[in-house]
This record gives structure tokens, sequence and C-alpha cells, in this order.
């Protein structure tokens, strides 16, 4: 626990050192939901009709940016090897990727999506029910994004493999994430998707980091 | 120290690197205060051999003895009794050097302070570790070995970079951990400060 907590600590640091790393997915995700209102015009019955849509589809794409150097500064430099090598399980040593991936960015994506929503006049009744389902639904982000940046590692163009790799995997988040805010726009209640979401969220957290632990070890060789 | 008994003995390793079968057929043994040189032309298998002994790679046959048992079997268990130091520095350019050490002492235990100022380092402790040279760099990733009391230390070109200075305090430590019964592992193409050496030629 010590070492996940360190291997944790350390992650953080170093996202707070390349702030502007950081950061970019955010202003990303503000910047690409800013886009809607400007492509499709401000009519509010038909931005609002699309704001959930819009915020989760952006909300996914800006996950997957920092994952790139996720694991590939620390394969590049050797420090790799070292955390393979800090007596921490590999799967374990995943998992404290993904957490730090979820502080770093789902966590302000989280935050930044109420926002996003009330800018493109999604219905209030919705709001709650979009958060509650971004809360799982970011955990789930950083965890396939986690096991995909692993999966690719080591691989030519892997930057490219990458999206290609997890989108297909999150489908499922977006599908129930969407039909949660839907519901509550629509006056039904948004529970079944959220339960669903809940549901893959309790099967990825154990077997993500495992994928993603085997896929490290691979790597390394 | 935790003593390391008989020591390490490799059996018939061979392995793969990508396609291409670097060695096959490889055993030595290794007791306690001994020291191996792995010589032999680039290419030959010498630092897949050490990320070998580290766990790192996969042995394609053959096995990894430490004390007559399965070194292999439990990884984090092996993580513990080697330092590995390869031929990256594994040093983050955003973190001090004093931060940098400080993880490594995090995870394997140790005192970072003093750990730098066995490489006579301590007074470059709060400069990021990218404004460091790059024998500076390989200083702050020899600084690993002085903070823990792992048996085995692995050491791939140990010495690539490093002015003489820096080259006799290496020997120290590497004298200090021989005193204390530890044991070297180390790939070069130059001679290291190292007394009685044994050698293995790969290649």
């Amino acid at each position: 626990m010590i070492r996940f907590l360190a291997v944790l600590g350390r992650e953080l640091r170093l996202s707070v050192r390349h702030g502007a790393d950081t950061l970019a997915a955010l202003l990303f995700f503000l910047l690409a939901a800013s886009l809607f209102p400007l492509a499709i015009g401000p009519a509010p019955e038909t931005l609002g009709r699309m704001a959930p849509g819009v915020v989760w589809v952006c909300a996914l794409l800006s996950a997957l940016l920092p994952l790139d150097r996720l694991f590939g500064a620390d394969h590049e430099d050797g420090s790799l090897d070292h955390l393979l090598l800090s007596g921490l399980p590999s799967a374990a040593l995943a998992g404290a990727k993904a957490t730090a991936h979820w502080l770093v960015t789902g966590l302000p994506l989280l935050l930044a999506a109420a926002p996003s929503a009330v800018m493109l006049r999604m219905p209030e009744d919705a709001l709650p029910a979009l958060l509650a389902g971004l809360l799982p639904g970011t955990v789930l982000l950083s965890l396939f994004g986690t096991t995909g940046a692993a999966i690719v590692l080591g691989a030519r163009r892997g930057g490219v493999l990458l999206p290609l790799l997890v989108l297909p995997l999150t489908t499922p988040v977006l599908i129930f994430g969407v039909a949660a805010a839907d519901a509550a726009a629509g006056g039904l209640s948004p529970r079944p998707h959220l339960l669903l979401l809940t549901a893959l969220l309790a099967c990825a957290l154990p077997l993500c980091p495992l994928a993603a632990g085997a896929a490290l070890r691979s790597a390394a060789e | 120290m935790s003593a390391a008994g008989e020591g390490l003995t490799a059996e018939a390793l061979a392995a793969f690197r990508g396609e291409r079968l670097v060695f096959r057929d490889l055993g030595f043994s290794l007791a306690p205060a001994e020291a191996l040189v792995l010589v032999g032309p680039n290419g030959s298998g010498k630092s897949t051999l050490l990320r070998l002994l580290a766990g790192l790679v996969r042995p394609a046959a053959g096995r990894l003895l430490w004390d007559r048992e399965d070194a292999l079997a439990d990884l984090p268990a092996h993580a513990a009794r080697v330092v590995y130091v390869g031929h990256q520095d594994a040093v983050k350019p955003g973190l001090t050097a004093a931060e940098n050490l400080r993880f490594a002492a995090a995870l394997t235990g140790g005192v970072a302070a003093e750990a730098l100022a066995a490489v006579g380092l301590e007074r470059l402790a709060d400069l990021p570790a990218r404004m460091l040279s790059a024998g500076q760099k390989r200083r702050l990733a020899l600084a690993r070995l002085a903070l823990g009391s792992a048996p085995l230390w692995l050491l791939d070109e140990p010495t690539l970079g490093l002015d003489t200075v820096s080259i006799d305090r290496f020997g120290g430590l590497l004298a200090a951990h021989r005193g204390r019964g530890g044991m070297v592992v180390a790939a070069t193409h130059v001679p290291l400060p190292l007394a009685g050496t044994r050698e293995l030629r790969l290649g």
C-alpha cells in the first residue's frame, strides 16, 4: 500500500510539474464542447437535446489525450523497468497509473461537465443524471484507457493505434451514460442505465488492471 | 543486509530478443561477495541477460535459482533482492535530483540524502534533473545502489560517461557492497573498478 501511494504520489507530482500537458485535456474538452453551438447554431431546443451526447463524446475524446504519455514517457526513459521492479505487482502498478489518470483527467472533466452542459442549454432535470453517469463513466474511461495504453506500449505508431483500441471498448459506457441523461430529460428514471454503468465498473475494476499489468510485463521484455 | 546464502545459480538459460535467440545453454553460479563481469561484442545478449536476472525478461528455457529455489516464481519478491541500473538512467527530468531519489527510497528504503552524498550530488539535490549533465544523471542513477540493502546489483555499462573521481567513488560503493556479502553482475566494455572478478564471455 505504501508503494502504491508512492507511485501515485510520483504521478501526481509529475502532473503538476508538466502542468501544460495536464491542462491540455481539460482545455480540449471545453473548446470542443463550445464548438458545437457554433457549428449547429444556438437554437436552445436543438442544442439542449444534443447536450448529453456532446458532453459525453467530448469527455471520451479528452480522456484519450494524455493516455499516450501515461506509460510512454516511462517506457522511453527506462523508468518503467524500475516501476516493475518496485516490488509492486504489475496489476497494482497499472491500478496506480489508472488512479492517477482519473485524478488528473477524469475528475477535472467531471467538474467541467456541469458548466459545459449549462452552456449547451441542457434541461436542468438531466444535469444530476449526467453527472451521476459521468462519475463511474470517467473511472471506466481511465481503466479502459490505461489498459489500452499498456497494450499498445512498445508498438510502432502506438499513438494512432490507441484510440482505435480504446474507443470501441468505451461504446457501452457512452451508450448507457447518454441514455441515463436522456431518460432524466424525458421524465423517466435514469436508474437502470446508471446501474448498468456501475455493473460495468464492477467488472472493469478488477479485470482492467490485471490485463494492463500483464501487458506492461510483456512490453518490458 | 539479507544474507544471500547459496547465492544465485543459472542453469541452461536461453533468451530471445524479438525473434532472435541471443544466447542458449548459459550457466553460471554466483556466491555472496562475488562479482561477475559480462563481456562480449554488441548484441551478444549482455543486456538481455541482465534483464533476465532482474526478472524483466522471461527465460525461454532454463532456470534461475536463488538459494536453490526458483527465483522468478515470485517476481515482486525477486524484485526486492535486486537493484537494476540499466543503460538508460531512468531519471525523471521534471523532478529534482532529490525527488527522483526520494521516490526510489520510498520503494526500497534507505535515506535519499545519504545516497546523494555517496555519489557526490548533494549540492545539486534541488536542481531539476533536466539541468544535470549526462554524467551527473548517470551518478543519480547509480545513487539508487547506495539506497537499499538488496544483495544483487545488476549493472549495465555503469561507468558510461563518468569522470575519474566518480569512477573511484563508484568503486568504493562496489567494494562496500561486496564487503557486506553483496553480489554484482555487470556488463561492460571498459575495465570496472572491481577487484577479483570472474568473467563470463557471451557471443
